[in-house]
């Protein structure tokens, strides 16, 4: 978040509700949710860091003035390190596949239901955001997002169906072996 | 549930190919009531049984064991000929595979059923308009199947399915064929068909189109083995998906 909203002032000081109104038009209807104040929280941070400095703007009649945010030199800087970095979130497959593990080296619970519990809400989620997906106007800022997160949840379904086969045949080996032995 | 506002109910549905010692049960023992203007996805893995049970629920295939009830009316008893009139006026079906007749342009394989099931030229025909309409294709009216891309063929085959307003529609992979685009729109379709209050029972391994439904049964080896709603709010919601609620 930090440094999307740096990276928005790249191109000319701006008011706090400006940047707040260009974050909702590229984010659409995942933005909703956004905290109406996280955005001054946030330039407040960066302008502790040196990153920004706020300036006072002559106040029209009807409002009193506002303050304007600049990126610093540094602040210059740390956009276009952003801009060159290739690091990518990653996803918490990991962790997943531990629990699973885990959970049935103690027989705390069924694997394949956890991956059942698991795809019934990447589902929910897939659900929504493809209603969201369709009801977007044609070169909507927010589509490419919405379909990146489409994308996204469907390689994670991918994935617990993998799960699913491989902790259904650990399960049939495991009767094979109770039945043979 | 109230058992008389079930469109379709199945019970103790069981449907066996084969014989003797590859006897295989495509479906076993399945249960199941869809309320009038639910979507209901059925998802599993190619011969889990899912397109056996479409069909059995649909009055194309008879079961080997149990019951098929269609609004209230058993079906499953019915003769050839009743069950034949009751799959016309009562179910739209879609396949993967479109089954559109070749010879006939997009708008006369719209007005078929409605012909069939004893409508008027003229009634026919306005209903075929005002359905391709409704699936982005007035312009087409008048192509052949083969002038039209996968994708339109698909939407032809929904208006077609649509054209006898029927009690269900039932839609086995709908976007097998398909490719990202054409499956969009297909679930654009779907999605208004759903807003709308028809009553829709999807077959599919495809994520997306399951993802259109209210309610996602789970199929593996003729056997249900998860019923769930999607409706309702993600844990999160919408703006956790992107890691933007801290």
């Amino acid at each position: 978040m930090q440094d999307a909203v740096l990276a928005m002032l790249a191109k000319e000081p701006s008011h706090g509700y400006h940047l707040r109104a260009r974050l909702r038009q590229s984010l659409g209807p995942l933005g909703e949710s956004m905290n109406p104040g996280q955005i001054y929280v946030t330039l407040t941070r960066l302008e502790k860091a040196g990153l920004v400095v706020c300036e006072r703007a002559d106040g029209l009649p009807e409002r009193p003035e506002r303050k304007v945010y600049a990126l610093t030199p540094a602040g210059q800087q740390r956009v276009a390190a952003w801009l060159a970095e290739v690091g990518w979130p990653k996803p918490d497959l990991a962790e997943f596949h531990l629990k699973l593990a885990a959970a049935a080296a103690a027989r705390l619970a069924d694997p394949v239901e956890l991956v059942a519990a698991q795809r019934r809400e990447l589902l929910r989620r897939l659900r929504e955001v493809q209603q969201a997906m369709l009801a977007e106007p044609e070169g909507s800022g927010a589509g490419p997002l919405l379909e990146g997160v489409v994308l996204r949840l469907r390689a994670d379904l991918r994935w617990l169906d993998a799960c699913e086969r491989a902790w259904s045949r650990a399960d049939d080996e495991k009767a094979d072996e109770v039945e043979g032995g | 549930m109230n058992v008389s506002g079930a469109v379709v109910r199945a019970r103790g549905l069981v449907k066996t190919h084969g014989q003797g010692q590859s006897r295989v049960r495509a479906v076993d023992e399945v249960g199941l009531e869809v309320p009038q203007g639910q979507t209901l996805a059925v998802m599993g893995p190619s011969g889990c049984g899912k397109s056996t049970l479409l069909h059995l629920l649909g009055g194309l295939e008879r079961p080997t064991g149990g019951e098929v009830w269609m609004a209230g009316r058993r079906i499953d008893t019915l003769s050839e000929r009743a069950l034949a009139r009751m799959r016309r006026r009562s179910v739209g079906f879609v396949f993967q595979a479109f089954h559109l007749v070749e010879e006939l342009s997009a708008a006369e394989n719209v007005e078929l059923p409605a012909l069939l099931a004893g409508c008027s030229r003229r009634q026919a025909r306005r209903r075929a308009s005002l359905l391709l309409e409704q699936v982005g294709l007035s312009g087409r009216a008048r192509h052949l199947p083969s002038q039209l891309s996968g994708g339109q063929r698909q939407r032809v085959a929904v208006a077609r399915a649509l054209a006898n307003d029927p009690l269900v529609v039932l839609a086995d992979e709908p976007t097998g064929n398909l490719d990202t685009a054409a499956t969009l729109d297909v679930l654009r379709i779907f999605e208004d068909l759903r807003s709308a209050g028809q009553t829709l029972v999807i077959v599919t391994h495809d994520e997306r189109v399951a993802a259109t439904a209210d309610r996602l049964v789970s199929m593996r080896d003729g056997m249900f083995v998860d019923d769930t709603w999607l409706t309702g709010s993600p844990t999160r919601g919408l703006g956790g998906l992107i890691g933007l609620e801290e």
